[in-house]
């Protein structure tokens, strides 16, 4: 292995793979868990709302809130389709 | 006042009981108090690990339930007499859990004279598990190198670090991470996660890695805590680790791979 090693340069690991996949996956799931708890629920209503209205889809409407000092920002994103 | 110890992981199979049993021998063995208590209704097997299983009469659940007294519920151990064990129940249900109860529970233990209360959590994060994590004023998170374990440690950090009682209070449990199954070996050839990584990654202070061992399952097959095994590696790491928990400075040791020699590498050796 480490005589493979020599020629193939520097080949990432597993271990490496699944340090980044990790941090990524981690920190995504961080700033979920730091919302309040009805954002989830906050975001189903709102996306019945703007279904009644317009058809998009689940994934196109996105939801967050920012803290910055001390005031916090609720974002709200809707893609709309096209016609 | 007894510092309550929650050993927990949200992953199952990562060695949470054995990691349990160990650090409540450690602690008794360094001269406190101690008394483990199994918070998996439903599946019990501290009673198991700790070799007492032949001698739970009444349990966790009957003394909430008011059937039995703290007394009659505890088991001395034979091995050490600082230790005690409070089996759970086997047959009933888990939401027999209710926090009242358990904090009930755990006054009285303070006031019987216990200095550590370690509470040995099931996996997932259902009630028995979120109970154990209510009332901790420390937690030793078990983590395997490996990308789930990771990641249900991290998920069990967020639950604490909200629901506890201390969180709550507006105060912090202390956290503590314990890698278990470390494979120096594999670490080195970059086939697992360091234990430089699963640090970088959960941002928990660094209290033990314990080798992956064949003394573990042997601990496990004779109902002995492996921590009493002076022979074993992993018995050695679980004694740092508690020594470190006391306050000790230690290096790390078993972290980095074994020497082999000509002939076991020839014959398949070592373990």
């Amino acid at each position: 292995m480490a005589l493979f090693g020599l020629f193939s340069g520097k080949k990432k690991t597993s271990a490496a793979a699944a340090k980044e996949r990790l941090q990524i996956l981690i920190s995504h799931e961080r700033q979920n868990r730091n919302g309040p708890d009805f954002l989830p629920d906050l975001q189903r209503d709102i996306l019945a709302v703007v279904k009644k209205y317009v058809a998009v889809r689940d994934d196109h409407v996105s939801i967050r809130l920012d803290r910055a000092g001390d005031a916090s920002v609720l974002e709200l994103n809707v893609t709309l389709p096209e016609n | 006042m007894a510092t309550i110890v929650t050993v927990t992981s949200g992953k199952g199979g990562v060695g949470k009981t054995t990691s349990s049993a160990a650090i409540a021998a450690g602690l008794a063995q360094a001269g406190h108090r101690t008394v483990v208590i199994d918070f998996d209704v439903g599946l019990r097997n501290l009673d198991l690990i700790m070799g007492v299983e032949r001698r739970v009469v009444f349990d966790f659940v009957s003394v909430i339930a008011g059937e039995a007294t703290l007394n009659q519920a505890l088991i001395q151990d034979k091995r050490l007499e600082n230790l005690s064990i409070l089996a759970a129940s086997q047959t009933k249900d888990k939401d027999a859990l209710t926090e009242e109860g358990v904090g009930q529970v755990l006054d009285q233990l303070a006031e019987m004279g216990f200095e550590y209360i370690v509470c040995d959590s099931p996996a997932g994060i259902e009630r028995g598990a979120t109970m154990a994590l209510h009332f901790a004023d420390h937690a030793v998170i078990v983590t395997n190198p490996e990308v789930s374990s990771v990641r249900d440690s991290d998920r069990i950090l967020g639950i604490l670090q909200s629901k506890s009682k201390r969180a709550k209070e507006g105060g912090k449990v202390h956290e503590h991470l314990l890698i278990t199954r470390y494979d120096p070996a594999r670490v080195e050839n970059g086939e697992m996660l360091s234990k430089e990584d699963v640090c970088d990654i959960l941002a928990v202070k660094l209290i033990g890695v314990i080798p992956e061992s064949k003394s573990v399952l042997k601990a496990s097959n004779t109902g002995v805590p492996v921590i009493l095994d002076d022979d074993a590696d992993a018995g050695l790491a679980y004694s740092d680790a508690v020594a470190r928990f006391l306050g000790e400075d230690r290096p790390m040791r078993f972290v980095t791979p074994k020497k082999q020699g000509l002939f076991s590498r020839i014959l398949g050796g070592g373990d």
